[in-house]
């Protein structure tokens, strides 16, 4: 699991990068949204990766069994910061195409 | 601190919230009424910010409040703390809200929609960052001020602003992405976040985990320096900085220094002492030296004013990051001088510029996107102008002007050079050890801040003949005496700010040296007490509440 896990997260971080190095908007964005998903789980990797395991305190159970549960809020909140500034970035986008009438990300066309 | 002046510390986080929800709820015709909310928020901001510094002045160790969010016990829950620094970056902010806001209460809050909401989520962000003990609160407030900042940005609209703000907000996402990594990296190997306790446990981090802390601390030192604009990653700042609208470049003035304010705090608290102590201290100090002669290098080629303005916010930037790279007590005091009084000077001369440049009708592409959003702004606008056209606007612009240069390029007899002449004083006058010799770091340091001033001079010379002696086409800007005000009220207070040089100068040491012994910090977190809990561990348990 921890190498599918690796795996998932540089795939998409490489994939990510790539795409936020291309010129149009549209590759940017969806870069930025596959970044922030590889961050995502990269949040959750840190945590140490246990499946079927329960974030709740009990009497007598080993802590070793339990998963960390301060990831889990963490990650929630990157979602949602992630989320809302990438929908505000998108609204930006679709302005400066309408403002330019280009989605190059510098408004112009390279000149040829 | 007891009772009610405990709640103090969150004042500056939950006033700017609720007033900036509240605007929410009024029309953008209501301009009067919003307007006055704003102002009213601002005001009682500042009334907090003094009180709190105040308060943090009188401590005995510097030392004034830990705020259990919450109540819970502090490495568990969120805290947020004041101490002799945060104290002054609050005031700075909410001093420098003032007059951008009064600035923009003139005509530029009828640009766009929702100015006023998102200058009071600027300030609850900026001031949430300055207040807060936690890593993980910290990136919450970073966003929040950053997605308030895009925001205003384009306040304004037109094409120019809008491709600056989608350069902006890219190069913000990728940093905000960058500091999730750094913090659960930091999170991963120390497994904690919150600063005290951080500050506690790296003693006891060894092998591995320690190089994954400092990998972490790494990506997340290269956020905040995308912040304060280090060389090689500020190529975003002149382009968004100089297409902003007057007052939000204004208030972004206090931005880059977020970027500084944390470093200094980080470096000091978590990287002062132990195996890892110094961490970093190589790359500001070449990175700070490289920033410097880059933004002079701009200042010297800009021909725009309002890039002129962003490269100094470089140049400021540079010389605060390589001041802290050089990790000497006395200079590092002299650069917060510095900080608070280049940080009001270039405030200052970004609103200056506006009023300058509505006079030239010929000019950058910059001025034409400005006239573009005043051709909006002004019909409607004719029935709310309160002041007078002033007469001698030119004489008064040109000194105004003037007193910028002359802050800009640290000369006497106002702040700018009584802030250098402290940081050089601190590296190579009688601040300096006398049996330790002057490294040559240092050397470089001053060269390029002397460098960097003399190109300050020199352009504002050659702005200043160009706008004030040569123009005979340009008409004389209507400048009202509201947006006059506050431009001179900022330069007052670099005036104030000079002659009260002594008193400045005790509190930026004692800062530095409250911060340089970070044991009464963590004591004071870790053991801040709870409210209506009756704590087991006696005498030594009393925190800062």
């Amino acid at each position: 699991m921890e190498l599918v896990l690796s795996l998932g997260i540089g795939i998409m971080t490489g994939s990510g990068v790539w795409l936020i190095l291309r010129p149009r908007t549209y590759q940017v964005i969806i870069g930025l949204s596959l970044l922030s998903y590889a961050v995502n789980l990269f949040i959750f990797a840190v945590g140490g990766v246990k499946s079927n395991a329960a974030p709740l305190l009990e009497e007598g159970v080993d802590i070793s069994t339990m998963t960390d549960p301060v990831p889990h809020a963490l990650v929630l909140t990157a979602i949602v910061i992630g989320f809302a500034t990438t929908a505000l970035f998108l609204v930006v986008l679709l302005a400066a195409r309408g403002l330019t009438g280009t989605d190059h990300v510098d408004g112009r066309e390279q000149p040829k | 601190m007891s009772g009610w002046q405990q709640h103090l510390i969150i004042a500056p986080i939950v006033i700017p919230l609720v007033a900036g929800a509240l605007l929410l709820f009024f029309d953008e015709r209501e301009r009067v009424l919003k307007a006055m909310i704003s102002v009213v928020s601002c005001l009682a901001l500042a009334a907090v910010a003094i009180s709190l510094f105040r308060l943090a002045n009188n401590g005995s160790d510097g030392f004034e409040g830990v705020y259990l969010l919450g109540n819970w016990p502090a490495p568990f829950g969120i805290v947020l703390v004041v101490d002799r620094l945060s104290a002054l970056m609050l005031v700075l902010a909410s001093i420098l809200a003032i007059p951008t806001l009064v600035f923009a209460l003139a005509r530029w809050h009828t640009a766009g929609a929702h100015f006023h909401s998102l200058f009071q989520f600027l300030l609850m962000g900026l001031n949430g960052a300055f207040l807060t003990g936690d890593l993980f609160n910290l990136f919450v407030f970073f966003e929040v001020m950053l997605a308030a900042s895009y925001g205003l940005l384009m306040h304004g609209s037109g094409s120019m602003r809008v491709k600056a703000g989608m350069h902006y907000i890219a190069v913000n996402l990728a940093a905000a992405l960058c500091f999730l990594i750094g913090v659960s990296a930091i999170y991963g190997s120390a497994g904690t976040l919150n600063m005290a306790d951080l500050a506690v446990r790296i003693g006891e981090i060894e092998g591995e985990r320690r190089m994954l802390l400092e990998a972490g601390a790494g990506i997340l030192g290269i956020v905040f320096l995308i912040k304060a604009g280090m060389w090689p990653l500020n190529f975003w700042l002149p382009g968004a900085y100089s297409a902003a609208t007057a007052p939000v470049a204004g208030i972004f003035a206090i931005m880059s220094k977020v970027g500084i304010y944390v470093i200094l705090r980080l470096s000091l608290l978590v990287f002062g002492q132990g195996d890892s102590a110094g961490l970093g201290l190589n790359v500001l100090l070449y990175g700070g030296m490289a920033t410097i002669a880059f933004g002079t290098i701009g200042v010297l080629a800009s021909q725009a004013l309002g890039r002129l303005a962003s490269y100094s916010v470089l140049v400021s930037s540079g010389t605060l990051l390589a001041v802290l790279g050089l990790n000497n007590g006395t200079v590092t005091s002299g650069a917060l001088f510095y900080m608070v009084s280049s940080t009001l000077t270039i405030a200052a001369f970004f609103l200056l510029i506006e009023l300058v440049e509505r006079g030239q009708d010929a000019g950058a592409s910059v001025l034409a996107v400005t006239m573009e959003a005043y051709g909006d702004a002004d019909e409607e606008d004719e029935e709310v102008e309160v002041g007078v056209t002033m007469p001698g606007t030119i004489a008064v612009l040109g000194i105004c002007f003037a007193a910028c240069g002359i802050l800009l390029s640290g000369l006497p007899p106002l702040s700018g050079f009584v802030a250098k002449f402290a940081m050089l004083s601190g590296m190579i006058g009688t601040g300096a050890n006398s049996e330790a010799p002057i490294a040559a770091s240092a050397w470089w340091i001053v060269a390029l801040l002397i460098l960097s001033g003399l190109a300050a001079l020199i352009s504002m010379t050659r702005a200043g003949i160009r706008t004030f002696w040569a123009s005979m086409e340009g008409t004389v800007p209507r400048v009202l005496v509201m947006e006059m005000a506050p431009v001179m009220l900022l330069i007052a207070l670099t005036l104030a700010l000079t002659i009260k040089a002594g008193p400045a100068m005790g509190y930026m040491e004692e800062t530095i040296r409250n911060l340089q012994q970070p044991a009464a910090y963590i004591d004071a977190v870790i053991n801040a007490r709870r409210a209506g809990v009756a704590e087991p561990s006696g005498p030594d348990g009393g925190g800062g509440l």
